[in-house]
Parts: C-alpha cells; sequence; structure tokens
C-alpha cells in the first residue's frame, strides 16, 4: 500500500513540478528582453537551450534578489530534467526532442528575464547610493 | 528535528510563513486569499509555540510530542480547509458554494473516522496515533483534492496566473508531503527524513510569497500551455 501511494505521489509531484515550472515561465515569456541583455547572453532572436548555462554564470555575477532565489533553482532543476528527458526518452520518442528543446529555449529566456531584473536592481541600488 | 541545521530551518519557515501575509497585505491580496494567510499566520503562531514548548520541556518530552502531533493535525486540517477555498475560487461562477462545502465536510469527517478505524485496531498510543493517521491520510486527499482541482483548473480554462500558482505550489506541496509519508512507512529506519517536511514546509509560503509579491492579482495566462500532455 504504501509503495502504491508512494509511486501516486511521486508521479502527482513530477506532473505538479512540471506544471509549476511552466507557470513561473509562462509568468515570465511576455516580457520583453532589453537590447542590452540580448547582447550580454548571445540571444539575437529566439532563446535556445545552449544558452542556459552562459545566461546561468551572468546571473551568478548579478547581486541575487531574495524573492527570485528559490525559483532560479526551481527552473535550474526543471532544466536538468529537461536535459534527462532528451538524452533518455526523447531517444525512444522522435517527438519529443522538439518539446524538450522548446522547453529548454524557454528555461533560458526565463533566465535572461530574471537577469534583465537583476541587472535593474543593481542599477537602482547603485543609484540610491550614489544619492545618499 | 534538532541541530543547527533544524534551527535554520525552523526560523526560516516561520519567517518565511509572516512573509506570506506581508505580501499579501501590501499587494491588496490579504481579504482575497483570506484563508491561505490565516493558515500562515496560524502556522506561523504554532512554529512560535512549538518552540516555547520544546524550550520548556525539551525535544525529548512527552508535552513536546503531544504539542507537535496535536498541532499538525490542527495545521493539516487549516491547510485542507485553505484547499477547499481554492475550490470555491475555481467554481464561484458555477454556484455550487454549499455543495462545496458539504463535499469537504463529509470527506474530512470520513478521513477521521478512517483514520479513527485504523488507529483503534493497531495502536496503544491512542492520540498521538490518531493524530498522525489523520495527518497522513489528510495529506494524501489533499493530494488527491489539489489533483482534481488542478483538472478542473485545465478543464475550465482558469486563467488567473495567481490563482494557478497558488494551486500548483500546493499541489507540489502535498504531493512531497504524502510521497515522504510513503517513503517512511517503507523505510522507518532512516534518519534522511527528519529534514524533509520542514524543508518542504519552507517551499511552501516561498512559492507563495511570490506570488503575492509579484503577480497582479489580475494577471491572466493561458492555460493550456501549463498542461504536461500538450492540449
Amino acid at each position: 500500500m504504501a509503495t502504491l501511494i508512494f509511486l501516486l505521489s511521486a508521479a502527482a509531484l513530477l506532473q505538479f513540478f512540471i506544471s509549476y515550472c511552466r507557470s513561473l515561465i509562462a509568468a515570465s515569456i511576455r516580457q520583453p528582453l532589453s537590447a542590452e541583455v540580448r547582447d550580454v547572453a548571445g540571444i539575437p532572436n529566439t532563446a535556445s537551450g545552449e544558452d542556459f548555462a552562459r545566461v546561468i554564470q551572468l546571473l551568478d555575477l548579478c547581486p541575487e534578489r531574495p524573492e527570485e532565489r528559490g525559483h532560479i533553482r526551481a527552473i535550474n532543476a526543471y532544466f536538468r530534467l529537461l536535459n534527462f528527458v532528451r538524452s533518455t526518452l526523447a531517444r525512444l520518442i522522435p517527438a519529443l526532442v522538439t518539446w524538450t528543446e522548446m522547453e529548454r529555449g524557454q528555461c533560458t529566456y526565463f533566465a535572461a528575464v530574471t537577469l534583465d531584473r537583476r541587472i535593474a536592481f543593481s542599477r537602482d541600488m547603485l543609484a540610491q547610493q550614489i544619492d545618499a | 528535528m534538532p541541530g543547527y541545521i533544524g534551527y535554520l530551518i525552523w526560523f526560516l519557515g516561520a519567517a518565511l510563513e509572516v512573509s506570506v501575509v506581508v505580501c499579501a497585505l501590501a499587494k491588496h491580496s490579504f481579504r482575497r486569499y483570506l484563508c491561505l494567510n490565516l493558515y500562515m499566520l496560524f502556522s506561523f503562531l504554532l512554529s512560535v509555540g512549538r518552540f516555547y514548548v520544546h524550550h520548556q520541556y525539551g525535544l525529548g518530552s512527552s508535552q513536546y510530542k503531544y504539542f507537535y502531533y496535536s498541532s499538525d493535525a490542527l495545521l493539516t486540517i487549516f491547510l485542507y480547509l485553505a484547499l477547499i477555498t481554492l475550490y470555491l475560487h475555481v467554481f464561484d461562477e458555477m454556484k455550487v458554494e454549499k455543495y462545496v462545502r458539504l463535499a469537504a465536510i463529509i470527506l474530512l469527517a470520513g478521513t477521521a473516522l478512517f483514520s479513527y478505524g485504523v488507529v483503534e485496531q493497531s495502536s496503544h498510543k491512542m492520540l498521538t496515533g490518531f493524530v498522525y493517521e489523520l495527518s497522513q491520510n489528510l495529506y494524501f486527499v489533499g493530494l488527491v483534492l489539489t489533483y482534481v482541482l488542478w483538472g478542473a483548473i485545465l478543464k475550465l480554462r482558469e486563467s488567473r496566473t495567481q490563482l494557478i500558482q497558488l494551486v500548483l505550489s500546493l499541489g507540489v506541496y502535498f504531493s512531497a508531503l504524502a510521497a515522504n509519508f510513503a517513503l517512511e512507512n517503507m523505510f522507518p529506519n532512516l534518519q534522511f527524513f527528519t529534514y524533509i517536511v520542514p524543508v518542504f514546509g519552507c517551499l511552501l509560503p516561498l512559492a507563495w510569497a511570490y506570488a503575492f509579491l509579484r503577480l497582479a492579482p489580475d494577471a491572466r495566462m493561458a492555460t493550456a500551455r501549463l498542461a504536461v500532455v500538450p492540449r
């Protein structure tokens, strides 16, 4: 009985986690990226999964905002899950390749939007310090 | 949950619970999600109460155990009621409030009776056994109800971003705790689970605080995008 409950709960956890991450991404996808971040992150038109690691490295260079910490980690975990699916299940089901690629690109876009916010936040902090 | 890390998670959890209420008040969402905010407030007060009892009697005392398990059952019931209010939000245009409430009470009473039945047959410690069994069963019932609610959100094309994120984070919380309880039953000697519940106890208020702080109450999104299976 415990095994059955565990399997059901784990399946539900996975589904809720994926949907939650997609809701975080969907909330940020409408926000346009500044030209500056596009240049810095190397995203001229469409964000690709290949750029994710670079954008995360850039994010680590900026002072983080406490309320975004958990969400970057969630998206990072989601990105790793997508990589895992791409290297395992997607080999058996080719349709998953397109889907994981699209999702990985959206993860990158989410990270780039967060980078944009952090840069703006750092600028505000600096301006406040200069004013003070 | 002894030790430095245990205290850290404890205080962090309590601080995050307060931050949910503060964020909701700051963004004028307190009354809209009254039950969720009251749950967080109640949870914070019980964290303070637990710390007081722990300080007075010690972690291994029977007083602390009774207080911990009783307050945990109360919190689970409160969270169950908070989940029902999310149902009321989703179904508010269908005028089925009365039926949702009735079904929720019947389900809660049924779960309590089932838990009592299980404990009566197998345990000598009736009170702690009952509250532990009730919490465990309510987490699973909560998980099933959240899953049904998520299905209803997708079916009804509910598009309020804040409501969707509140429901999904609750789903993650319930499923993680239900999986944790099941694992505890499968491997009762593993110490690894000690920190799991408090850590997930921190993640829920973090997700709710974010939903209140960052998302406008009237922000919308296309729900079809969120389904794991494309629609």
